[in-house]
């Protein structure tokens, strides 16, 4: 009976695995699609590239695992949500918070010695994340005000007040950005930069890819094995019943709000503190890794394990897009390129679920 | 040649782990009730919704007046003339009733919509049929029977002839009941062919004139009504002789196991007490029913009680333990269980699977989890042995999603969760709705032993055959008030129906 259970698992998993791939090839028709209309010329040979250009060498191998990483954090934050849910739109305000309180640790509290640097700023931007997503939550919980409405507003509150705050902090002024943090803060490198590498060229891997990968682990346990996210996921699906049952929703939100907040708030930390020398840049804009979590979770749906390969693709997306400035395409096209494949992958899953609800929810009472 | 508008050939359609209906034959003559009878997860639903166009069946071939159609979607259907009022009505709650009745078939003039000549036209209809509505009454503020006309109002403005019924009674209280039978004697008369779902048989024998039986989605035979006995239709559906009658012991009452004293709650948009000042007690191995016509407070006592809702002011003890204010999780170790009113909102976790839906609660126990982490070998085969024991059919075993089971298999879900928590006290609203009769006699039974075994029962029910049968006591609910406590044996039909409707009262204990 375990095994007829475990096939049954396997089927509809496989089937999961297969949707996600076929959305990725409609994605990837629309973005040649649109190459071909631009440049017709250098259309194949740019989608090569893309294709090719995060396997072409080592170093860019090395780039597409720090490029996954910050959006592996928010594309756990926006899935985790989804599963309880609520759909966590504050990814960006979250990030921006860790990230802020992640650099201001690692530049101010250099008297902590050696790893406890980075640990300290590690657990700093966790906390700030899930303050930030908290509010959307206690608001939820006690107000019933919408989350995506509150997600929002924390967005806009978090960029502009971390752009207030570290003017007055933590400021390079030549650069516009945040100050250098001190090199103890960063995440340890263990060799990685140098097993991916070309010739002297090192690239900007890090232990940061492989402190997201044990998140998302963590996150698929408790979803999936614990008393915990067993009330989550079921005051996600009906909070009538689970509170029939005994589960306080008030909680449930809050919680939920409070650990999607800390994973993006997280993957803020784990970009800035990356060590590639990269700061916060002190501009008017939502940071674009917080949205880019959505086409992660929508495209992995909303599956922790799922998040991790998703990640990985877009980053790799990204990758081979910037190589195809070889072939002078300006680099907007090339982002629209980028953001058409990802955009069309996750949206073709989302019209597959649409039509499947549709179809099934007509039948079944 | 007989004339039959509507005949199903050798339809089989199958879902995953189940062949939910198997070369089914099913002939509709022109102008009669055809009633579909057969066990929970017969298959009936499904058959109703192939004739829909909402499934397409794996084989077999539908012939309207003799020539064969093709039904991809319920738009073909209403093409055909084939409406349906499903079981869960299908309305926008926020729109009016003459709204919801011309959605999808507006009438257009110059580009505006003409409400006007729809109006007219609909209330033509609702005079002729006897369905008496108010078209511009909201979905939201009106009773589930006014909702069910403005369904059946909705097939016959698109002019249908065909007319699918699929458990219609299951929600109404008997009145409305008693109303629609009339109102579907009317439209055989006038021509209409209607296919009836129930599990009823007093409906079956009231209104229908054939009847096809179906169990475990197989055809089994077709039978006139009129010549045909309950018992006889109710073995052919079930395979076995079903006793009707319920076989209660003698037992004297223990301990007081719930003490509601005062109770108020207040409805918040009347500002009226929908529970006025409650006072009641049901003791160990007792089953008391709370009998009342529907909307007069029983739903809000219940949820007071249960904790679903906060009471405004009185007391409630479960066993000794002051439970007033408690937590959902609080009265439920306190020995309280509860089978809700509404399966889908409360009663499961629709998109969970059955054995999720089957330790809703009680995954918290040390038995269901070690440190936090839930004991998935525990969970599943503590599900096996419900499943079993209980019967409850369904696709996939434990994996099954609730979503897809029958109704009726739902219900059974909730019944062998909340029993099997051993409660003291184990509140039951409704508990047989939607089940068919061998499941009744089964949860019936069920009933009787834990009240042998020393659990107090309060009993809401709409049904006074169930009240009748099954109570120790009865408590007569009118307007929020108790008014009246009467004993089963020595009451009548009549009498209670007298209390319920407010003509007559009786200090309640
Ligand atoms: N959409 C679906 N997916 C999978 N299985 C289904 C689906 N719909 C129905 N089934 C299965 O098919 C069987 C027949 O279901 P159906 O709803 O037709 O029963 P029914 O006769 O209407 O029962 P009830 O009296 O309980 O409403 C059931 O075992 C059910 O689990
Ligand atoms: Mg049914």
């Amino acid at each position: 009976m375990n095994s007829r259970l475990k096939q049954i698992l396997s089927v509809s998993n496989s089937a999961s695995v297969l949707s996600s791939l076929m959305a990725i090839v409609v994605g990837l028709a629309a973005g040649f699609l649109v190459l071909l209309v631009s440049n017709p010329s250098q259309a194949l040979g740019a989608f090569g590239t893309i294709l090719s250009g995060g396997l072409s060498d080592r170093k860019n191998m090395g780039q597409v695992l720090y490029t996954a990483t910050p959006i592996l954090m928010t594309g756990l934050s926006v899935g985790f949500a989804s599963r309880t849910g609520l759909f966590n739109i504050g990814a960006s305000g979250q990030f921006i918070a860790g990230a802020y309180c992640a650099v201001l640790v690692g530049v101010k509290c250099t008297f902590l010695p050696g790893p406890l640097l980075c640990l300290a700023a590690l657990i700093a931007a966790f906390i700030a994340g899930a303050i930030w997503g908290s509010v959307p939550g206690i608001l939820k919980a006690y107000r019933n005000v919408n989350e995506v409405i509150s997600c929002i507003m924390m967005n806009y509150i978090g960029t502009y007040l971390v752009n207030f705050l570290i003017v007055r902090t933590v400021f390079d002024s030549l650069k516009n950005q945040s100050t250098r943090v001190a090199d103890n803060a960063n995440m340890p490198k263990l060799g990685l930069d140098l097993l991916f590498r070309e010739g002297n060229n090192v690239s900007s891997a890090n232990s940061g890819i492989l402190l997201a990968i044990i998140m998302a682990v963590a996150i698929y346990i408790i979803l999936e094995k614990t008393q915990f996210g067993f009330e989550l996921k079921a005051c996600g699906f009906n909070k009538d019943a689970a509170r029939y049952a005994g589960v306080s929703e008030k909680r449930s939100v809050i919680l939920s709000m409070v650990i999607a907040g800390a994973m993006a708030g997280l993957g803020g930390a784990l970009l800035y503190l990356a060590g590639s020398g990269k700061g916060i840049d002190v501009l008017d804009v939502l940071p674009v890794e917080g949205f880019n979590g959505i086409p992660v979770a929508l495209l992995a749906l909303n599956n922790p394990i799922g998040v991790i390969f998703a990640a990985l693709f877009i980053a790799y997306l990204n990758v081979g897009g910037f190589s195809m400035q070889l072939f002078n395409f300006p680099p907007q096209v090339i982002e629209i390129i980028i953001s058409i494949i990802i955009y069309f992958s996750a949206f073709a899953l989302v019209l597959k679920g649409v039509i499947m609800s549709i179809h099934g929810r007509g039948a079944v009472k | 040649m007989d004339d039959y508008i509507i005949e199903m050939r050798g339809i089989t359609k199958k879902f995953p782990g189940i062949i939910a209906n198997d070369e089914i034959n099913l002939q509709l003559k022109r102008g009669e009730i055809h009633a579909l009878l057969g066990e929970n997860g017969a298959g009936k639903s499904t058959l109703m919704s192939v004739l829909f166009g909402l499934y397409q069946p794996e084989a077999g071939e539908i012939l309207k007046n003799g020539k064969t159609v093709r039904i991809s979607g319920p738009n073909d259907a209403t093409r055909l003339g084939i409406g349906m009022v499903h079981q869960h009505f299908k309305l926008v709650h926020n729109f009016t009733v003459l709204e919801n009745i011309i959605l999808g078939v507006e009438t257009v003039k110059n580009g505006l919509l003409s409400m006007a000549g729809a109006r007219n036209q609909v209330m033509d209809i609702s005079r002729k049929y006897g369905l008496d509505i108010n078209p511009d009454a909201y979905i939201q503020d009106i009773t589930v029977g006014m909702q069910q006309k403005t369904e059946i109002l909705k097939m016959l403005y698109r002019e249908n002839e065909i007319l699918i019924f699929d458990e219609p009674t299951a929600v109404l209280t008997p009145q409305e009941i008693d109303d629609l039978m009339k109102i579907m004697r009317g439209l055989a008369a006038e021509g209409k062919s209607i296919l009836f779902i129930t599990h009823k048989l007093n409906e079956i024998k009231a209104v229908a004139d054939r009847c096809t039986v179906l169990r475990k989605g197989k055809y089994i035979g077709m039978v006139d009504v009129a010549p045909t006995t309950k018992e006889e239709l109710s073995e052919m559906m079930v395979g076995r002789k079903v006793s009707l009658n319920v076989d209660k012991p003698e037992r004297e009452p223990g301990k007081t196991v719930l003490d509601v004293k005062g109770l108020i709650v207040k409805n918040k948009a009347t500002g009226k007490n929908s529970v006025d000042d409650v006072t009641f007690q049901v003791r160990e191995g007792e089953i008391v029913c709370v009998a009342g016509i529907d909307g007069n407070g029983q739903s809000d006592l219940i949820y007071a009680l249960t904790g679903l809702i906060r009471l405004d002011a009185g007391s409630a003890l479960i066993g000794g333990t002051d439970i007033t204010n408690a937590s959902v999780r609080k009265r439920g170790l306190a020995g309280m269980a509860h089978i809700p009113e509404d399966r889908h909102k409360h009663g499961l976790v629709l998109d969970y699977p059955l054995a999720y839906n089957l330790v809703l609660q009680r995954y918290f126990e040390p038995k269901f989890q070690h440190g936090g982490f839930l004991r998935y070998n525990e969970i599943y085969s503590y599900s096996k042995t419900l499943i079993d024991r209980f019967d409850i059919r369904s696709g996939q075993g434990v994996n099954t999603i609730a979503r897809s089971m029958s109704g009726g298999n739902q219900q059974k879900v909730i019944i062998a969760r909340e029993i099997d928590r051993a409660p003291k006290l184990l509140i039951a609203v409704q508990p047989t709705r939607g089940l068919d009769v061998g499941a009744i006699e089964y949860i019936h039974s069920q009933l009787i032993a834990e009240r042998g075994k020393g659990t107090g029962i309060l009993l809401v029910s709409l049904e006074l055959d169930e009240v009748l049968s099954v109570s120790d006591r009865i408590l007569v609910i009118y307007e929020g008030q108790l008014v009246a406590e009467l004993n089963p044996n020595e009451v009548s039909y009549q009498e209670i129906g007298l209390y319920m409707s407010g003509s007559k009262r009786r200090a309640a204990g």
